[in-house]
C-alpha cells in the first residue's frame, strides 16, 4: 500500500461523504398501514374459480390445470351434472371437489394458462397467513367467486388474449353465445 | 458564601444534570434517526410527531422489563457497576463552562458549576473512572463474554488515554492553564485552538471515540464476538444505565471537544452585533450547544460509516501510531513555543 492508503484517512473521509450524501436521498420506506406498496398490474396472488355471466361455474374438471401445475398443488374430483343443475354448472361435467394447496403453490400462473374454459385466474389478492397447514388447502368454498361479489380479472388478460377473444370463430364457449 | 450563591449553584447543578439527561435521551433518538437517514430509511416515526416521544417509550420499556440478576454473579458489584458508569458520566459536566457569566442585578452568575483551576485533570480523572463501571460490571456478571468485554474496554481505555493525555499536554502548553474557563476565554473571537493544534485535535477526536466506546472502537460490546460484551448479563434499567451512560459520555465528549478546540461558547464576530453581555451569554450557550450537537452528529456519522476495528488493529493504532503522533505533536509544539530561545543558541 502507498503511504496515502496506509493513512486510511482519505478512505475514511470519502466514506463519510458517501454516507452524508445518503442523508439527503429519497427514503425507500413505505409507511405501511397508511401507505401500501402498489402491486404489479399482473400480480399473481390467490386464485379464483370464475363463474360465467349467468353465475354457473366455468370449471369442467378437465384436469389440465393440475397437469400443468409444476408444484402439484391442484387436485380435483370430477362429477356429472344432474338435470336441474344447469344454473350451477355450465357444462355436463364439473369439479365436485377442487383444492389448491396454497403452501405448495408457487404462483407461476401455469394453471391459468392451461385452462381452456377461462375458469381459473390468479388475482391480486394476497393469501392469508394462517397457523395450520390444513387451513391453507383452499377448497371450492374459498376459491369459487361469489355471485354477488365477482372478482375482477381483466388485469390478468394480456393484450394477446384480449385480441384473441375478439375472434368469435375461435370461441370455445359457444353455448353462451347461442343464448 | 451567601445563601443566594448556594441556591443559584444548586439550581445550576440541577439544570445541568437535567440538560445532560435530556440531551442523552434525545441522543438515542437522534442516533436512530441519523442511522436511518444514512441508510435511506425514515427511522422511528410512530411515537408522537416524527417519533419525538420515542425516547420516553424506550425508557418505559427499559423500566418495565424484567430485572434479572444471575445467580452466580456478585450481586453487590453487579449493581454497583452500572451505577458507577452513570455516576462518572454525570460528574464530568461540573467543570464545563456552558456559557459566559450572566449579570443580574449587579451580581455575576457564572454558567459553569465550578471553575476549579485543575479542570482538565478533574475531567481526565473522572473519565478514567468510567472504566471501573464497565470493569466491575463485566467481572461481577461471572460470564466469560462479559469479562472479555470488560477486559477489552479497560485495555482500550488505558491505551487511548495515553495518546489523549499527551495531545492535551500539548494543548496545555500553548494555553498555559488547566482551567477550562480560562481556556475558553483565551479562544475569544476566532482564536480557536483547532488553528493552533490541528494534529492534537485530531488525535483527541480519535481518542474520544475510543474513550466513549463508540464505533469504530466499540470492541467492548462487539456483538459478533462477545454476545453483548460487558453488559451481556444485564437487563432492565441496569442495561439502560450502561447504554445511557454511553450517550452521556458522548455528550460530554462533544462538550469537551468544543471547549478545548472549538472555542466553547465563543463565536467569531458575534460581539460586533450584540453588545448586551447578558444576551451574549445566552447566545454563547446557544453556540455551545450548537457545537455540541454538531459533534454528537459527527460521532453518529462516523459510527454509521465505519466498520469496527479488529482488536490488534485497535492496539496498533493506539500504541504504534497515535502515541508517536501525539509525542511528535508535543515536540513540534514545544519547538515552536521555544523558537526564540532555540534561535538564540546559535
Amino acid at each position: 500500500m502507498t503511504l496515502v492508503e496506509r493513512l486510511y484517512l482519505p478512505a475514511i473521509f470519502s466514506g463519510m461523504i458517501i454516507t452524508f450524501k445518503h442523508f439527503f436521498r429519497r427514503k425507500a420506506t413505505i409507511k405501511y398501514p397508511e401507505q401500501k406498496r402498489e402491486f404489479s398490474k399482473i400480480y399473481r396472488g390467490q386464485h379464483v374459480l370464475k363463474r360465467d355471466e349467468a353465475g354457473a361455474e366455468r370449471c369442467t374438471a378437465c384436469g389440465l390445470c393440475a397437469v400443468a401445475c409444476p408444484a402439484e398443488a391442484i387436485t380435483m374430483i370430477a362429477a356429472e351434472r344432474k338435470p336441474g343443475e344447469e344454473h350451477l354448472y355450465r357444462e355436463e361435467k364439473y369439479a365436485a371437489k377442487y383444492e389448491i394447496n396454497m403452501l405448495r403453490c408457487i404462483y407461476c400462473g401455469d394453471c391459468e394458462e392451461a385452462c381452456p374454459k377461462e375458469a381459473i385466474f390468479l388475482t391480486d389478492r394476497k393469501v392469508d397467513s394462517l397457523y395450520t397447514r390444513g387451513e391453507l388447502v383452499y377448497g371450492k368454498d374459498i376459491l369459487v367467486e361469489q355471485i354477488d361479489k365477482r372478482v375482477d380479472v381483466t388485469k390478468r388478460e394480456t393484450s394477446n388474449v384480449a385480441e384473441f377473444k375478439t375472434h368469435k370463430e375461435f370461441a370455445h364457449n359457444k353455448t353462451v353465445d347461442k343464448k | 458564601m451567601t445563601l443566594t450563591f448556594l441556591i443559584y449553584k444548586a439550581i445550576l447543578v440541577v439544570v445541568v444534570f437535567i440538560i445532560t439527561l435530556l440531551v442523552a435521551m434525545y441522543s438515542t433518538y437522534a442516533e436512530r434517526k441519523v442511522a436511518a437517514f444514512l441508510q435511506d430509511r425514515i427511522g422511528p416515526n410512530r411515537a408522537g410527531p416524527f417519533g419525538i416521544l420515542q425516547p420516553l417509550a424506550d425508557g418505559v420499556k427499559m423500566f418495565m422489563k424484567e430485572e434479572l440478576i444471575p445467580g452466580t454473579s456478585n450481586k453487590a458489584l453487579f449493581i454497583i457497576g452500572p451505577s458507577i458508569a452513570m455516576l462518572t458520566a454525570c460528574m464530568t459536566g461540573a467543570v464545563i463552562p456552558w456559557g459566559p457569566s450572566l449579570t443580574i442585578g449587579g451580581e455575576t452568575y457564572s454558567l459553569q458549576i465550578t471553575d476549579i483551576n485543575i479542570g482538565i485533570l478533574y475531567l481526565f480523572g473522572v473519565v478514567s473512572l468510567g472504566v471501573y463501571g464497565i470493569m466491575i460490571g463485566g467481572w461481577a456478571s461471572n460470564n466469560k463474554y462479559s469479562l472479555l468485554g470488560a477486559i477489552r474496554a479497560s485495555s482500550q481505555m488505558i491505551s487511548y488515554e495515553v495518546a489523549m493525555g499527551i495531545s492535551i499536554i500539548a494543548l496545555v502548553m500553548t494555553t498555559g492553564t488547566l482551567s477550562l474557563s480560562e481556556i475558553v476565554q483565551q479562544q475569544h473571537g476566532w482564536h480557536w485552538n483547532i488553528l493552533v493544534q490541528p494534529l492534537g485535535f485530531f488525535i483527541f477526536l480519535i481518542c474520544a471515540f475510543a474513550e466513549t466506546n463508540r464505533a469504530p472502537f466499540d470492541l467492548p460490546e462487539c456483538e459478533t464476538e462477545l454476545v453483548g460484551g460487558y453488559h451481556t448479563e444485564y437487563s432492565s434499567m441496569k442495561l439502560g444505565f450502561y447504554l445511557f451512560a454511553e450517550y452521556i459520555n458522548m455528550f460530554i465528549s462533544s462538550a469537551v471537544i468544543s471547549t478545548f478546540y472549538f472555542g466553547g461558547y465563543n463565536m467569531p464576530f458575534i460581539d460586533r452585533f450584540v453588545h448586551d453581555p447578558n444576551w451574549l451569554a445566552i447566545l454563547g450557550v446557544v453556540f455551545m450547544f450548537a457545537k455540541i450537537a454538531f459533534f454528537i452528529f459527527v460521532f453518529m456519522w462516523v459510527r454509521w460509516t465505519l466498520p469496527r476495528f479488529r482488536y490488534d488493529q485497535l492496539m496498533n493504532l493506539g500504541w504504534k501510531i497515535l502515541i508517536p503522533l501525539s509525542l511528535l505533536n508535543l515536540l513540534i509544539t514545544g519547538v515552536v513555543m521555544m523558537r526564540h530561545e532555540i534561535m538564540n543558541l546559535f
